[in-house]
């Protein structure tokens, strides 16, 4: 268990220790190693790095979707296998992904894919159903959507979709690949109010403060909101510790920087 | 080792010689033995699944297996019924005229119980689900495969081969089965409208009385096997195809061209086993 675990005697959401993370598309690639990276309930992350450095498929590793070649990954304290037995779905789904560009399922229709983890894991009415898809929708303002199908809608709606999609089951935590990328300041201010919401309790999500995790290609519009910093360069992690104090020109050169320390 | 190479120009494509024709085929056979070693593994997954979450996700799963039953079966029941027409006229087309000649047209029945319902009706029918949805199949799961659907599929804790796969081996199993039925009684029907046409002296009764003794009861627990057996072949090999491994969007034309020739493969391959079965029996 990590050093920060065992001060406080919490259960970490996600723990990596002395990690080695591979690409997902390519698995002789690697992206990061030497990995010590523990989020705690009621974190507030904002992970980031410049284009191709890996940052999706360190957001899939902290998913729990990639395991790491070596050293120790836990979700909620439980080590995590491939596989799809009952009670790795029940560890799993106190987590939410939402990827970057929402990657919903094409041949479903929006209020579809938001309903599918409901009504593939829960015993839900039709009603009860009907009711959650409105009030999900509702919270990313897409309920006018909700019988368009995801190529029709542009790729910023789509991840709004895939954020409905992924607070469905009310997880306790949840991660958001790169949710600010190629945005205009409206629709990342939008973001950014919606993610604070969640990190101080969504009605959406039962009230309950939810542990974030995003990934970003620059820190800035983040100051103020996230709590926690890391940045990954040079197949590292470095965790930062003063972002909301730092200079503009401080954290872009954290960013680009080629020395590790 | 595509085979090929690009000339000078880059226009023309010429095949390569292979330096040893022993090498070349024994590399072949290791290969394809290979594709068969993988593709069992994932039929015995995708069985797996089928068995262990049967019942499960109900409300998700039958809607799912009820569109791809539409889509293998209904929506290729024109289709079919075309192909019996056809099929009918080409047997009895044929048949005729060499029967006739040895005045054995009393035979007629056996010929198309033996060639349309123990043959050509599930193998054609195998190939019309193949080239129809089998096709589909590949694209669609490859193409959802390249834009990463499936690993949204698995952080939503849902199984790919059960949300995928399952309701495409259930659907496609049923749809062959389905249209060979329709396949030979279309078929059987037009070849005696033929018939009647080219003035065969046969009776209705007759016909029906040569049909029911040419087929016997090992033809019908033959043809249920084969058919669902070919469905499920179609499905599972077109499924391995799309979502196997991970594929970029312009190699899923590639995966499609493989999946056609492997599943007609093990279609065929299935096909000479269940004439083994026809001999012992």
């Amino acid at each position: 268990m990590s050093e920060q675990a065992e001060v406080t005697g919490v259960t970490p959401t996600i723990e990596m220790i002395d990690a080695t993370l591979a690409s997902l598309t390519d698995a002789t690639r690697v992206i990061a190693e030497e990995v010590n990276w523990t989020v705690m309930p009621g974190d507030y992350w904002v992970v980031g790095g410049l284009h191709g450095v890996g940052k999706s498929d360190f957001l899939a590793a902290g998913a729990g979707i990639l395991l790491p070649t070596r050293g120790t990954y836990r979700l909620f304290g439980k080590t995590i296998e491939y596989g799809f037995e009952q009670e790795l779905i029940e560890t799993r789904l106190r987590l939410g992904v939402v990827f970057d560009g929402g990657r919903l399922l094409n041949h479903l229709t929006i209020a579809e894919n938001v309903a599918l983890p409901m009504q593939y894991h829960l015993a839900c009415s039709h009603d009860e159903l009907t009711a959650r898809v409105s009030e999900l929708l509702e919270a990313v303002d897409l309920l006018n959507l909700a019988n368009a199908f995801p190529a029709s809608i542009s790729r910023n709606r789509q991840q709004r979709v895939g954020l409905a999609r992924a607070m469905a089951l009310r997880p306790e935590a949840l991660l958001l690949d790169g949710p600010l990328t190629g945005l205009d300041p409206t629709d990342s201010h939008w973001w950014i109010e919606i993610m604070d919401r969640l990190a101080q309790g969504h009605p959406a999500m039962g009230g309950r403060p939810a542990t974030l995790v995003a990934t970003a290609h620059d820190f800035r519009p983040w100051r103020g909101h996230a709590r926690q910093f890391a940045v990954l360069r040079q197949k590292h992690l470095r965790l930062l510790r003063h972002v909301g104090t730092d200079t503009e020109e401080h954290l872009m050169r954290e960013m680009v920087s080629e020395d590790f320390d | 080792m595509s085979g090929v190479e690009e000339t000078d120009t880059g226009f023309f494509w010429t095949t390569r010689l292979p330096r040893s024709y022993v090498t070349f085929v024994g590399r072949r056979i290791v290969r394809f033995l290979g594709a068969l070693h993988a593709l069992g593994a994932f039929a015995l997954i995708s069985f797996g699944v089928l068995i262990s979450k049967f019942g499960v996700a109900r409300s998700v799963i039958y809607p799912v297996a009820l569109s791809q039953i539409a889509r293998s079966g209904l929506l290729l029941l024109p289709m079919i019924l075309f192909l019996a027409i056809a099929l009918g006229l080409v047997i009895i087309g044929q048949t005729v005229s060499l029967l006739s000649r040895v005045g054995a047209t009393e035979f007629l029945g056996t010929v198309m119980a033996a060639v349309v319902v123990r043959e050509l009706g599930p193998l054609l029918t195998a190939l019309i689900v193949l080239s129809r949805a089998g096709t589909a199949n590949v694209v669609e799961l490859g193409t959802a495969r390249a834009l990463g659907e499936i690993e949204a599929l698995e952080v939503m804790g849902i199984d790919p081969i059960h949300y995928l796969v399952v309701p495409r081996m259930i659907g496609m199993g049923l749809a062959v089965f389905a249209l060979t039925i329709y396949l030979i009684l279309g078929a059987l029907i037009s070849g005696y409208v033929w018939a009647f046409l080219q003035d065969v002296p046969l009776t209705p009764g007759d016909y029906v009385r040569q049909l029911a003794a040419a087929v016997r009861w090992v033809d019908f627990v033959v043809l249920g096997l084969k058919t669902f057996l070919f469905g499920i072949s179609i499905a599972v090999v077109t499924c391995y195809h799309g979502l196997a491994r991970m594929l970029r969007l312009e190699e899923v034309s590639r995966a499609t061209v493989h999946a056609v020739a492997q599943t007609v493969v093990v279609c065929v391959l299935l096909d000479a086993l269940f004439i083994l079965i026809y001999l012992v029996a």
